[in-house]
């Protein structure tokens, strides 16, 4: 009987532990929808802000966080598809593997402020890009390759070694398995990582801080060495650095990011559920 | 040499064949000659090697780190372990069947179409025939003509035995390894594979392990016995069955030692 009892108090201290993790996440996002709902309006969402930033719309901030995701994935994606594919399938347990990683837990480990200042030394002013899309889309990449690359192989690794097997007796060689049958089959596990590193880059503040993140730009950037506005570092100036900013187009900021950031990890679960209910092993 | 072997065409000729992973050494010395178009069994306990002889037939052994291989296996007089030879044409040639059916979790076609699209072995118009084609050699075709496109997983374990059958034919080999083809199945599904192998030997060149001695005996027209690595008797199969020669085949088949 009493066995019985520790049991049934077990269960209900993980169930509670379980259910406290919902409730700051339902509280965070209510709190911010409720004071935030009120600045959204189609001019606060495409127009450019006028007035010191107190009035009219966010635009240019939003594009420019759509612009260094894009460049995000275009630094990071290569790089990481390739390293985790050798990792998984490549690798065998030697020097340059323990060595790679090493550098992948490292990478994953490091603040992202530090990133921030190590952008601004070896982009920004040692490859002289000088603060510029082009630094901050290298900067997000690098920071957003351990998460790809170790969702990556896990999702590859996860892939029935049975399949390579049959796939060599055809005749196929290990490249072709890879490309033909592994890839495939990995690519829902992949494509989760992908958004959600990406979504991880978009909402990031430091390491565009010193980059690329400009505080008010009168015009679009026009090329990869522009500087460009972007919705973290936005919500950060106007928060903190502009005296009398209206508090509804602060939490209208803070929203807009919200939004996107979790709209993508939306599009990240609903492609992984469509394609798992496709193949299933 | 027996009667039988010198009327035989020899496919695949075995001669001094060892094979080691790392220190152990699982197959010594082995001779023997598979007969094309003949049904060749692998009989013997397990861990006796015959498993790894039918791998190393089209090298699927290569994967294992410390395998190696002394001796030489000729196909159709070349040897396979020449360091010219490549090995993923050498498994185009040589196709293998797994013991557990395992189709890919796509549909029925794509299994089937799987390996000629990868190689490049059949044009893009011509993969439709291809795939019916070898459906209706594994006997599968009036099973799954109405539902190509279906998940394969879809199908019986019998079914998807037949199934890995025919994708393995689609990429046209000269000889098909089975290994243990019918463990996994219940024993009507496991007569029609062996139906299904009779035929296949018209155009194929069979090489079967399998721990079933009434299965050897219905299939087969030659057998081996292994034990412990080496190959203690080969024969036609009826003869093996019927009048062993040596003492260990006879103890073995009569279910006094394994």
């Amino acid at each position: 009987m009493k066995r019985q009892q520790t049991q049934k108090l077990a269960i209900a201290v993980i169930t509670g532990a379980a259910a406290l993790v919902v409730i700051p996440i339902v509280l965070v996002i209510l709190y911010i929808v409720v004071q935030g709902i009120g600045a959204l309006s189609w001019e606060f969402l495409t127009a450019r802000p006028r007035n010191g930033m107190t009035e009219g719309g966010i635009m240019p901030a939003i594009l420019g966080t759509l612009i260094l995701t894009l460049g995000t994935a275009i630094v990071c994606l290569p790089l990481a598809i390739g390293a985790a594919i050798y990792l998984a399938e490549y690798a065998k347990d030697n020097r340059l593997t323990r060595w790679v990683r090493l550098a992948i837990v490292n990478l994953a480990g490091i603040p992202s402020i530090v990133y921030g200042l190590f952008g601004l030394g070896a982009f920004v002013l040692f490859l002289q890009f000088g603060t510029s899309i082009l630094a901050g889309s290298l900067t997000l990449g690098i920071m957003t390759l351990p998460v790809v690359i170790s969702t990556a192989e896990e999702a590859i690794l996860s892939v029935p070694q049975e399949f390579r097997l049959v796939s060599q007796s055809l005749g196929a060689t290990r490249w072709q398995t890879i490309r033909h049958q592994v890839l495939p089959h990995a690519m829902p596990g992949i494509i989760t990582g992908i958004i959600l590193g990406l979504s991880r880059a978009a909402g990031e503040t430091a390491p565009i801080l010193f980059t690329v993140a400009a505080f008010y730009l009168p015009s679009l950037p026009s090329s990869v060495s522009d500087q460009t506005m972007a919705l973290p570092y936005h919500l950060y100036v106007i928060t903190t650095q502009v005296p009398g900013m209206p508090l509804s187009v602060q939490y209208g900021t803070a929203l807009v990011l919200l939004l996107l950031v979790l709209s993508l990890t939306l599009v990240a679960t609903v492609i992984r559920t469509r394609m798992r209910r496709r193949r299933d092993w | 040499m027996t009667r039988a072997a010198t009327e035989r065409s020899i496919k695949i000729n075995v001669r001094n064949f060892s094979f080691y992973y790392g220190d152990f050494q699982a197959l010594d010395s082995l001779t023997l000659g598979i007969g094309q178009n003949e049904i060749t069994a692998l009989i013997g306990p397990s861990g006796c090697g015959k498993s790894t002889f039918l791998r190393s037939l089209n090298r699927m052994n290569d994967t294992i780190p410390g395998a190696r291989a002394v001796g030489d296996v000729l196909l159709d007089g070349k040897n396979i372990y020449d360091p010219e030879v490549d090995v993923t044409e050498l498994r185009q040639r040589v196709g293998m069947v797994f013991q557990r059916p395992n189709p890919f979790p796509q549909s029925i076609y794509d299994n089937v179409a799987f390996g000629p699209r990868v190689l490049g072995t059949a044009r893009r118009s011509d993969l439709g025939d291809l795939v019916r084609q070898s459906l209706i050699d594994a006997s599968l075709w009036d099973d799954v003509k109405h539902r190509l496109h279906g998940s394969a997983l879809n199908l019986n374990p019998g079914q998807q035995q037949r199934l890995c059958i025919a994708r393995a034919i689609a990429v046209k080999p000269d000889v098909i390894l089975m290994d243990e083809p019918c463990s996994a199945l219940d024993p009507v599904a496991t007569l029609r594979v062996e139906d299904l192998m009779r035929e296949l030997a018209e155009h194929f060149t069979i090489v079967i392990v399998t721990h079933n001695m009434q299965q050897a005996a219905r299939v087969s027209d030659q057998t081996g016995f292994f034990w412990l690595g080496r190959l203690v008797e080969f024969d036609e199969t009826e003869r093996l069955f019927s009048a062993p020669r040596e003492a260990l085949t006879e103890a073995y088949i009569t279910g006094r030692r394994g």
